[in-house]
């Protein structure tokens, strides 16, 4: 994989909050858990694409800001019984540095 | 090497401890079940409506053998455990085996009660426990025609009429004068005898057996005084006991149960019992909810997080016998020091008694409608003080001004498609086709795989009635104290308590020290908890903005297609030119697709992203405007009419008073939206009597109204008092607002608070006290320092607030 883009660092994510990327797509929003982990996900909620990336974030979870689906961040799938998948993005983290890439998991 | 956890006993309590030991961690334990019975778990509570062809037994498995399978367990079926070797933590079955544990989970249930008469052990004289004692009666009624059931309990009620429907002929003796004794008065006793002997059942009152008759096989029943009647049946149902033959031969302390502790913890503390086989704290229980409320703590402490505790159940009893409907719960026979209200209605069939005292809910009777069961139950469970409510309590929930469709109680009449959940489009087909096929037992459940009263909550009542009637069963809903969520087993009550006496000041404080199950909570405590710490240390508690909801968080409401709504505060509603040309430049600016005035009398600006909020704000705040809080658990708007500046009915300054009490209040935090109204006069035109806080200004002084509601559940206020100044009123409103702070949960409007708490509570605090109610208006006016910031200006001049807004990146 050669196409990862930096797209700020860990500091410019508040911990158990979440920033987005703007991108031709759509919006991707890249969250940071309380242990510092980085995921990305599309920022659409499986239900009726609620912005992901304004939800509560707690453990590797996110809940969606308008009808409290709770999406799992590593898989983008929403924790049963509901049922659905947000999609995820490779990210990876160096020296600091949010990297990610646009080809969809 | 994992540890080994032996259940024994493959029944309800046993099964769901291990599910809810599952949900919490499932890699802990290598689990090895025994069970007697040839099958998986099933429902015993529903074995009634198998006898009466309602159900089958697949209807009723909650556990198949795949389940098993599926999550890695052991079952052992047909076995029987005849030894625990504790000291070798080890036990044999009857087929010679030896299982070694590491922690062992006793679930063994109930012996059914045999009398001790000659020919009790004849053939064909059965007990009702099991699908075997169902499969003997259905094969008896196919081939014989008498029937005769010992004992007119619940137990022996639902035998009977299984049998009758299936084409028996019954008897049902008692030894008793009243059927169900311990859970009927003799009033609704007899009207249940009588309309079960409308459906053809016979009853003998006041029998005692002497002897079961027969020579091999059962022939018949002879009573005390020489009677004798004919029978090819014998059912025995007079109750059960504990099974407690096994943990005795242990060695384990035993009294009528095996006694346990509150974490459900035997004398050997390698071993735990869970179910009807157990005593606590001297009771011993054979409905399930209370083996439900032990199954949760059993499965805390065996997944060693050691934070649950079971105290002790209220338990509720349902009839399982279509057609009829009864209830009773708690004391409901009274004593000297209690009072009664009764309504009797014969022709109607209906009958309904609560026993009262220190106007407290101490038990009731239901016969014939029993829609309110669940209403007085849960009075009761709370503790709710009814003096208030007293005069319509037996007309039932939706008397109480409930203009809604708050509690009303139809569950049994709802055709199936009736909708039930009208947020999320939930009809009662779905929720009963949910509770049947899922297996569900609890709200919370039902909750999420169909989504009923998740969103407003309004339809809980019915689901959970819903819940009980589609069990059919004798199964009450929720713990007396519920959790503040599922990260925790303390209350909201407890974990405020736990915050001011131990001075936490940061969340992670109060889920380190108050032993949280999650390490960062969840969507639902953290907003509570942030809440909490503010309202209890003002100044120095940190807000944090991550566990707020995004509406607090962004200062705006969000929107369905993610953009936001914004709405300037306007004083009491007074607006002039400048703000309105403020207003009129942002929409044109920013292009805001719509604007709407609010029911609140403010401008609503909507479709703006999120992006330009900081922007917006700027604008708004140049022309001296801000944030109306319209999205916040904090005070919404003051609502206000003309009054007398120029109103010709005005008796006061009703829209000064209103300008007033926004400055007084605005900007504070809540456990909910606050909603306050101003009307100059008793026409009421700013609807002050349906407001969180109410002011209706008359010619003598001003009345003051709290606990109104026009959402979900209208609920129109109480009169908390009069007042004779305009400073008065700002004393009163400030008391009254912070006493809601200190003692609302989070998310419970004033309504349902001073519902739970009782008028004359916070009469006794902000009208009665001088001191109380000074008090609790200077803690206002501290907290208030902190809390009047507006954070429009506060994010314009704060460039790391600001990065919220920004994207943290442009790609493309």
């Amino acid at each position: 994989m050669s196409d990862w883009i930096e797209v700020g660092s860990v500091e410019d994510i508040p911990k158990l909050g979440a920033r987005v990327v703007k991108t031709a797509e759509g919006d991707i929003g890249i969250f940071r858990t309380s242990d510092d982990k980085i995921f990305a996900l599309r920022d659409s909620c499986p239900h009726e694409g609620g912005p992901l990336s304004q939800g509560i974030v707690h453990g590797d979870k996110v809940t969606c800001p308008l009808h409290s689906w709770n999406i799992e961040l590593a898989t983008g799938e929403a924790v049963a019984p509901d049922e659905g998948c947000a999609a995820t993005y490779p990210v990876k983290v160096e020296s600091g540095k949010v990297f990610l890439s646009l080809s969809s998991n | 090497m994992k540890e080994k956890l032996v259940l024994i006993g493959n029944g309800m309590a046993g099964v769901r401890t291990l599910e809810e030991l599952l949900k919490l961690d499932p890699a802990m334990y290598d689990i090895t079940v025994f069970g007697e019975e040839p099958y998986g778990n099933y429902n015993r509570i529903l074995l009634s409506p198998v006898l009466a062809g309602e159900k089958t037994i697949d209807d009723i498995m909650l556990n198949d053998l795949q389940w098993y399978a599926d999550n890695g367990i052991t079952l052992h079926t047909n076995e029987k455990v005849v030894k625990i070797d504790r000291r070798a933590r080890k036990l044999i079955t009857d087929t010679g085996r030896e299982e070694r544990y590491d922690r062992l989970l006793l679930a063994t249930g109930s012996h059914p009660i045999i009398l001790p008469v000659p020919g009790n052990d004849l053939d064909g004289v059965i007990s009702f426990r099991d699908i075997k004692d169902v499969d003997s009666m259905l094969t008896a009624a196919k081939n014989h025609k008498h029937a005769v059931v010992i004992g007119g309990g619940l137990l022996g009620l639902e035998a009977a009429n299984g049998l009758k429907l299936q084409g028996m002929h019954v008897s049902v003796v008692h030894l008793m004068d009243t059927l169900m004794e311990r859970q009927m008065d003799p009033v609704s006793g007899d009207m249940l005898k009588q309309s079960l002997e409308e459906r053809g059942l016979n009853f003998l009152m006041g029998a005692s057996t002497e002897a079961v008759l027969g020579d091999g096989q059962v022939k018949g029943v002879r009573f005390k005084g020489g009677l004798e009647v004919a029978a090819d049946l014998v059912v025995m149902a007079v109750g059960i006991r504990p099974n407690i033959d096994l943990a005795k031969a242990a060695g384990l302390h035993c009294e009528r149960g095996v006694a346990v502790n509150d974490t459900l913890q035997t004398f050997d503390p390698r071993i735990y019992a869970v179910g009807e086989c157990v005593q606590h704290r001297g009771q011993t229980y054979g409905l399930v909810a209370p083996l439900f409320e032990q199954a949760k703590v059993a499965a805390n402490h065996l997944a060693k997080m050691g934070i649950a505790r079971y105290e002790g159940s209220i338990t509720s009893t349902k009839l399982k016998v279509t057609g009829i409907d009864l209830f009773s719960a708690g004391d409901f026979m009274g004593d000297d020091n209690s009072e009664e209200i009764v309504m009797q209605d014969a022709a109607r069939g209906i009958y309904k008694k609560i026993v009262l005292r220190d106007n407290k809910i101490l038990g009731s009777v239901l016969y014939g409608d029993t829609a309110d069961g669940a209403w007085y139950f849960q009075l009761m469970r709370d503790g709710t003080d009814v003096s208030e409510i007293r005069g319509s309590l037996l007309l039932g929930q939706h008397h109480l001004g409930d203009a809604g469709h708050g509690g009303t109680n139809l569950a049994a009449s709802m055709a199936d498609d009736a909708e039930v959940c009208g947020c999320n489009g939930v009809s009662k087909g779905d929720i009963v086709t949910a509770i049947t096929q899922e297996g569900l037992f609890t709200l919370d459940e039902v909750r999420s795989h169909t989504k009923a009263s998740a969103s407003c909550g309004s339809c809980t009542g019915l689901v959970e009635q819903i819940l009980a009637h589609t069990l059919g069963s004798d199964y009450s809903e929720a713990p007396s104290a519920k959790p503040l969520c599922k990260c925790t087993g303390h209350t909201h009550d407890e974990v405020r308590a736990a915050i001011k006496a131990q001075k936490l000041t940061r969340i992670h404080q109060v889920i380190e020290t108050l032993g949280w199950q999650t390490p960062d909570g969840c969507a639902a405590c953290r907003p509570a908890l942030n809440y909490y710490l503010i309202a209890a240390w003002p100044g120095e508690a940190q807000d944090d903005p991550q566990s707020r909801f995004i509406n607090e968080r962004a200062h705006a409401n969000i929107q369905k297609d993610g953009t936001y709504s914004v709405v300037p505060r306007m004083w009491g509603g007074l607006t002039n030119p400048k703000e309105l040309r403020a207003i009129a430049d942002v929409v044109d600016k920013f292009k805001v697709p719509e604007m709407k005035v609010t029911g609140g009398q403010r401008i609503d600006l909507f479709g703006i992203k999120k992006e330009d909020l900081p922007a917006v704000w700027a604008d708004l705040n140049a022309a001296g405007m801000v944030s109306g809080h319209a999205y916040g658990k904090s005070l919404r708007t003051v609502k206000t009419c003309v009054g007398k500046t120029w109103c010709r009915f005005g008796t006061q300054d009703s829209t000064g008073l209103g300008v007033k009490l926004e400055q007084l209040t605005w900007g504070s935090w809540m456990p909910h939206k606050f909603k306050i109204a101003v009307s100059g006069c008793p026409r009421n035109c700013a609807e002050a009597t349906i407001k969180d806080f109410g002011v209706v200004c008359v010619d003598s002084g001003y009345e003051l109204h709290v606990g109104g509601n026009g959402g979900i559940t209208v609920r129109v206020t109480d009169l908390l008092g009069k007042v004779e100044t305009e400073q008065e009123v700002m004393e009163y409103c400030a008391a009254f607002t912070q006493l809601y702070r200190e003692e609302g949960h989070y998310l419970e409007r004033t309504a349902p608070w001073v519902e739970r708490v009782g008028l004359s509570h916070i009469q006794q605090n902000v009208i009665e006290s001088d001191e109380n109610r000074k008090a609790l208006a200077e803690r206002f006016a501290e907290s208030q320092k902190y809390a009047q910031i507006d954070p429009w200006a506060e994010y314009a001049g704060q460039a790391d607030l600001r990065k919220e807004f920004e994207p943290l990146k442009q790609i493309g």
